[in-house]
């Protein structure tokens, strides 16, 4: 037997290695793994075909995520499953190790509108959307960030004026993921009395919607400018639960949760995929991953990866006991989604240039990475977040 | 319409299984055990019969404790409840000693219809619904692709290498089912969350009136005496083509009686 092919013991996944799955509960598991295989049944197969064509079907997947219970499934009642946000975090992992896209999808639906409306809603939008959109029947977008006003929300420039009982809505709003297809918009718009919170149905007249064309990140999801062009609502429209920027960060802090935990399983998708080539690429004779260079490689992106898992369980049970902060989730989105993109680019660099071609799935996570290390709080504004924590200073101007 | 399913725990056929050198048996503790793939066929017949014409859905399984996992998969589908035998004296029986337990099970509860499914992919001996509409003496339906109930009549088709047969019996009956009779459900979340409160009914063999020395490997009616591993996979055979490639391909192939 050549040196370095010398088998002592059975390879075993990256994550396998940790035996994390003590850690979690037999349901949480069970959910985990329905998940799972729906990933690999039904997305894994097309999706890179999805990205490259720069398609998602949005209404077919959602329908299916809602029969199993996807959509809002870390929500109470109106058909909501009520699952742990453990669960939620874990099924967030199992959709990105798919896909971002597909991951932005369901966090933008359950963790952004539907949190939205259930938080903050009347019991009327509450009846009216959630339970069409737990079915993924109905599809939600979430309007906050604006043109110029992504990390400083508080500038926004979308206005909501009162003309009578009527409520007159006029602005744009900027990269709304799940905008061009939805039926219904959580917009937050400045008042006399400071920001709201309005439920659009997207068939008001003066609201449009146009996709944003040529990017060369999230392929497999729609992204979207919402334009409201006088757009006239009924008095009930406004959410009554949320006064002040404090309502719409929350949602973000819910979504941003779902990512703490998403972005690793683009990590995991990456590394499993160069492990099993660096196993079968003969190189000079000898198995790739026979090499010290490669061991070094993945030795580390494992580690990364289990530290980040091991992280994410952290803040998910801080989550459940009802006391995770807004800054301790700021740890983990900077963690995951930093570490998430250095290892789909170092998974790239295991492939040479193979890793370049849609055939593997590192290059279009790494893509993907680009935009999740940017929204919902970049990675700069999460160190400013952990910075003020540990100094007591802000710096964000 | 009640309908009680048979579901087996085996180890996971897509990974590494062994046996169990010390009395040859499945050794099911190194391995990864999940519900039997097609089992999850005949759960979901059950419940597209029970959605259509109501009653119960009951899981029947014999199998160690850490059986109930299969067992949680099924409720977590949405089977109604389950019923588990569990005793170490059951350990190395034979199908038919298997079947005897199984059967005493069955006597225990209501059932209008048996489903299970046409293999286990563990032992794949294939003969459990057999061996029950014996000793329950009771109609069996086997392989079947389709399934309809009317009343009291269940009507199959019966899938053969050459095409379908159509079969018709009263109830009650035990089918077995193949895995192009439907597309199984995923559970669902509320499905999952759900089954940890669903009523799992444990039983000894003394709650069924079976008697421990008459299962078990000392008195089974077929045990494994010796196994061995697959010999590792031999050196492929390299042809090279000059201008014959053709030729020789064929000529390996017939020299392996395989045209």
């Amino acid at each position: 037997m050549a040196p370095g092919t010398a088998s002592l013991t059975r390879p075993r996944a990256p994550l396998a290695l940790f035996d994390l799955d003590g850690l979690v509960a037999p349901e949480e598991l069970a959910i985990r793994d329905t998940v799972r295989r729906f990933v690999d049944d039904r997305v894994a197969p097309h999706v890179a075909g999805w990205w490259e064509d720069g398609v998602l079907p949005i209404r077919e997947l959602a329908r299916e995520l809602g029969d199993l219970g996807v959509l809002g499934m870390h929500l109470e009642g109106h058909g909501c499953a009520g699952t742990t946000a453990t669960a939620y975090g874990l099924a967030c992992l199992e959709l990105e190790a798919g896909d971002s896209g597909l991951r932005s999808l369901v966090s933008v639906q359950g963790s952004l509108a539907m949190y939205a409306i259930h938080a903050f809603g009347s019991d009327e939008h509450r009846d009216r959307w959630l339970p069409a959109m737990a079915r993924g029947e109905a599809i939600g977008c979430f309007g906050l960030t604006e043109p110029d006003f992504g990390s400083d929300p508080a500038g926004m420039r979308t206005t909501a004026r009162r003309d009578g009982t009527d409520w007159v809505l006029t602005g744009t709003k900027m990269w709304i993921t799940n905008g061009s297809v939805a039926d219904v918009a959580v917009v937050w718009a400045r008042t006399e009395d400071g920001i709201r919170g309005f439920v659009v149905p997207t068939d008001t007249p003066g609201f449009s919607a146009p996709a944003i064309a040529h990017k060369m990140s999230l392929r497999a999801s729609v992204t979207s400018e919402l334009v409201l062009d006088g757009v006239r609502l009924p008095a009930d429209a406004v959410l009554p639960g949320a006064a002040g920027l404090s309502g719409p960060l929350s949602c973000l802090d819910e979504a941003r949760f779902g990512i703490v935990f998403g972005a690793l399983g683009a990590a995991r998708d990456s590394l499993e995929s160069a492990l099993a080539y660096s196993q079968s690429r003969i190189i000079f004779d000898r198995p790739l991953a026979s090499y010290q260079l490669t061991q070094a490689k993945l030795a580390d992106m494992t580690l990364e990866l289990g530290k980040g898992v091991l992280l994410a369980l952290h803040l998910a049970r801080l989550k459940d006991a009802g006391r995770l902060a807004p800054d301790q989730v700021s740890l983990g989105k900077l963690n995951s989604v930093r570490e998430a993109i250095a290892i789909a680019r170092e998974c790239r660099t295991v492939l040479g240039a193979a890793g370049i071609v849609a055939e593997y799935p590192m290059m279009r996570h790494a893509a993907n990475l680009e935009s999740v290390l940017t929204y919902e709080g970049t990675s700069e504004v999460h160190q400013l977040v952990i910075g003020r924590a540990v100094t007591g200073m802000a710096a964000f101007r | 319409m009640n309908i009680v399913v048979l579901v087996k725990q085996v180890p996971d056929s897509g990974s590494e299984r062994k046996l169990d050198s010390s009395d040859n048996t499945v050794a099911r503790a190194s391995a990864d055990n999940v519900i039997n793939e097609m089992d999850e066929y005949a759960i979901e017949e059950a419940l597209t019969v029970k959605e259509s014409q109501g009653g119960e859905v009951t899981v029947l399984t014999v199998g160690p404790g850490s059986a109930t996992d299969a067992i949680r998969k099924a409720l977590s589908m949405g089977a109604d409840k389950a019923v588990h035998v569990t005793d170490d004296a059951v350990h190395g029986s034979c199908a038919v000693q298997t079947s005897a337990v199984i059967a005493a099970a069955l006597q225990q509860l209501e059932y209008d219809l048996v489903l299970c499914g046409a293999e286990s992919t563990d032992g794949q001996v294939s003969v459990m619904p057999a061996l029950l509409s014996e000793r329950l003496g009771i109609p069996h339906l086997s392989g079947a692709r389709k399934l309809t109930v009317e009343g009291t009549t269940v009507r199959v088709e019966r899938q053969t290498d050459g095409g379908y047969w159509m079969l018709e019996s009263s109830l009650p009956a035990i089918v077995s089912t193949w895995d192009t009779i439907n597309e199984p459900r995923y559970p669902s979340f509320k499905g999952i969350m759900a089954a940890k409160k669903k009523p799992v009914e444990t039983k000894s063999l003394a709650d069924l009136g079976v008697d421990p020395a008459s299962v078990g490997l000392a008195t089974a009616t077929s045990r494994v005496l010796d196994f061995a591993g697959r010999p590792p996979k031999g050196e492929g055979v390299k042809v090279a083509d000059e201008g014959d490639g053709a030729e020789k391909l064929v000529g390996y192939l017939a020299a392996q009686k395989l045209v």
